[in-house]
């Protein structure tokens, strides 16, 4: 791969791309204003290509739109690979000359023959070739996906495998084209970039690597632990096991937001110190013994970064309500009282600091921020940011392909779980719905959770859309309405995650990518019944 | 009356639109975009357009919770901090720092993820920081 988990290129460049292959996302609903440009694009005379087993709104849209089986993006990708060197559309020139490893890839696509490919995904021969030729020999070409490729046990192969194909067409490093990952969150790029992670701090700097740690340990007065710390998951198998004893957790809600619910209900049980900053009550804050109340975007000052890499103000509009406290101010007021004091007097102090630490935002000030915000890297003051990553070289040099193989998801339908589940987003809601279904326009939208179900399969079943079903897994079940709809093709259950009492994360497995540690929420088998 | 509009970023989506919020006497009344970002040239959707509605809602917490015998009760910032810290130092003591974790957010800003894994970092002693959303 060639590193970094943030967009490549930026947003507005999508607009001039000649083909857009959307893989993964229902990007008209969760990243509205990022589907817009694709249908600009298209106004254009760009050709788009949608890979998702739903018929999504921007599916819609599509020149070629292939409803793969759930769980089966390699084997795509690879048998689009395989068609592209057999016609000899790569890149080679730009093969030769920026990436290494091009043998082994080779290698490995040439087990993909379209005609295996169209067994495994579903796709026909006749899509695979339309797809290969669409996105090898248009002038530019972006791919772009979200967490329908990451929520996966594949989750890293099916990035490793789309860095393929765009590094095999030459795709990385030029304008209009490059991989693009939108991220579902404001902040989750920022949150990644700030060091909320357990084995880099800020910018990506390794805790384990000695000069990093010698630099932090100076900066921040204090003999800092070169060993990793614990994911998310590994942190609630440690609270199982008694190992750890205390957690801490701002502004997230992970018994809605993280698969396998009961599971994750048990372990807050368990834990002796649970403390649960937020702004509201949610299901999570029920756990805790303390509760701080944050303030939300309007309360506050700061930066977010968006999923194309861009730093922009967040600036405090009102006071915070009620007795409210911005998130870091109580963080510092805490430190303080733990005995290592943190002065800032503002936000802006803060990034002050992360300037001075953190190489990719070290020309990033709030002054400089004014306007349209900055996009990272921006490593000094003269710097003017970065519009699209890789021009010139790769961060590691060369890019690295990979061979990849397909491997099946975690968990597959059978005669007590015939049908398969998939969990998203609606276009009312956001995650949790800790904010959106507090929002009277958006709650009136959509009140409830429901389930997307083919014809075919509410038929087979019985069911009418004024009945209620009962949804089971392994792990749960859960009450929900129907939505009978050819959206989804026949087999395939959709639930959107945001309803805490209808939750999908009820039903959905906690098997990881075994590198990225990211649950498989995207696949799980399940069995529905009519509710009398 | 005193209006005021407060350039800033909306809260939900990666897009990452520039919104407007509208301040009427120190009330946030209402929400514009951005005309001249060039990530929503103008444009929101209705989760943008809406993103002032939850800020005032009842069910907002105003004052810190501390549960005692399994029932919240509020508290002020000093008794609840004091809390807090008091904990977090007592089981570092115990069991060591690794006993102690965190979780940041995709939802607060940059500073204030910076200052969480500097906290457990710096404070606490220990690596043991995530966040919920991998992409
Ligand atoms: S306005 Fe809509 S598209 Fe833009 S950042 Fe907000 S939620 Fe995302």
């Amino acid at each position: 791969m060639f590193g970094s988990g943030a967009m490549t290129n930026s947003i507005a460049e999508l607009e001039d791309s000649k083909c857009i292959f959307i893989i993964g996302s229902n990007t008209s609903e969760a990243h509205p204003l990022i589907a817009n440009r694709i249908l600009r694009a298209k106004a254009k005379g760009a050709k788009i290509i949608v890979a998702d087993p739903r018929k999504i709104h921007i599916a819609f849209y599509a020149d070629i739109h292939v409803r793969q089986n759930l769980g089966t993006d390699v084997a795509l990708l690879n048998g689009i690979m395989n068609i592209i060197i057999s016609k000899g559309w790569q890149a080679r020139e730009y093969i030769e000359a920026r990436t290494e490893n091009y043998a082994v890839l080779q290698e490995s696509v040439a087990n993909y023959p379209p005609e295996k490919v169209s067994e495994i995904t579903g796709v026909s021969v006749q899509d695979l070739n339309a797809i290969a030729e669409a996105y090898a020999k248009a002038p530019s070409a972006s791919i772009v996906y979200a967490m329908g490729i990451t929520q996966h046990t594949t989750g890293v192969d099916n990035v490793k495998s789309l860095a393929n194909l765009a590094m095999l067409c030459g795709r990385v490093g030029a304008e209009s084209c490059g991989v693009n990952p939108l991220r579902g969150q404001n902040n989750g790029q920022g949150a990644c970039d700030m060091g909320a992670l357990p084995n880099v701090y800020s910018g990506y700097q390794r805790v384990d690597d000695e000069e990093v740690g010698k630099k932090f340990d100076a900066a921040w007065g204090a003999q800092l632990s070169r060993k990793p710390g614990l994911t998310l998951m590994d942190m609630m198998h440690a609270i199982e096991e008694g190992q750890v004893r205390a957690l801490y957790i701002m502004g997230e809600n992970p018994v809605v937001s993280d698969p396998n619910r009961a599971h994750v209900e048990s372990v807050l049980k368990k834990v002796e110190f649970l403390v649960v900053q937020d702004i509201f009550m949610t299901e999570t804050a029920q756990y805790a013994q303390v509760i701080l109340p944050g303030v939300s975007f309007a309360e506050k000052d700061g930066t977010f970064t968006n999923t194309e890499r861009r730093v922009q103000r967040v600036r405090k509009a009102i006071e915070p309500v009620g007795n409210a406290r911005p998130d870091w101010q109580i963080i510092c007021s805490l430190s303080d009282m733990i005995g290592y004091p943190m002065n800032y007097n503002e936000a802006g102090e803060i990034q002050d600091e992360i300037k001075s630490v953190t190489p990719s935002y070290g020309g990033i000030t709030y002054a400089r921020l004014d306007g349209d915000g900055l996009q990272w890297p921006c490593p000094t003051s003269e710097h003017p940011g970065t519009k699209f990553l890789h021009k010139e070289r790769f961060t590691r040099g060369r890019g690295l392909f990979s061979a990849i193989a397909f491997k099946p998801p975690a968990e597959a339908s059978d005669n007590e779980f015939p049908l398969m589940l998939t969990t998203g987003r609606n276009f009312v809601h956001y995650h949790t719905g800790t904010l959106t279904r507090q929002s009277r326009s958006l709650d009136d939208e959509q009140k409830e959770g429901y389930a997307e179900i083919n014809p075919l399969d509410a038929h087979k079943y019985g069911i009418s859309k004024r009945d209620r079903i009962k949804v089971v897994s392994r792990r749960g079940a859960i009450e929900i309405k129907p939505e009978i709809t050819g959206r989804v093709p026949e087999g395939i259950l959709f639930i959107p995650f945001h309803f805490a009492e209808a939750a999908a994360n009820a039903l959905t497995i906690d098997a990881l990518d075994p590198v990225a540690k990211i649950p498989e929420y995207k696949v799980c088998a399940v069995r529905i019944e009519k509710v009398a | 009356m005193y209006y005021e509009c407060i350039p800033t970023t909306c809260t939900y989506c990666g897009c990452g639109c520039s919104v407007v919020l509208q301040v009427l006497d120190g009330h946030l009344v209402g929400v514009l975009p951005g005309k001249t970002n060039p990530v929503n040239e103008g444009s929101l959707c209705i989760k943008g357009w809406t993103s002032h509605e939850f800020v005032y809602r009842e069910k907002r917490l105003k004052n810190p919770l501390v549960k005692k015998d399994g029932v919240f009760f509020e508290t002020g910032w000093e008794e609840a901090l004091d809390t807090v810290a008091g904990k977090l130092k007592k089981i570092k003591e115990e069991s060591g720092a690794d006993s102690i974790a965190a979780l940041a957010s995709a939802k607060c800003t940059n500073e204030e993820n910076y200052l969480m894994q500097k906290l457990m970092r710096a404070a606490i002693g220990t690596n043991n920081i995530d966040h919920c959303a991998r992409l």
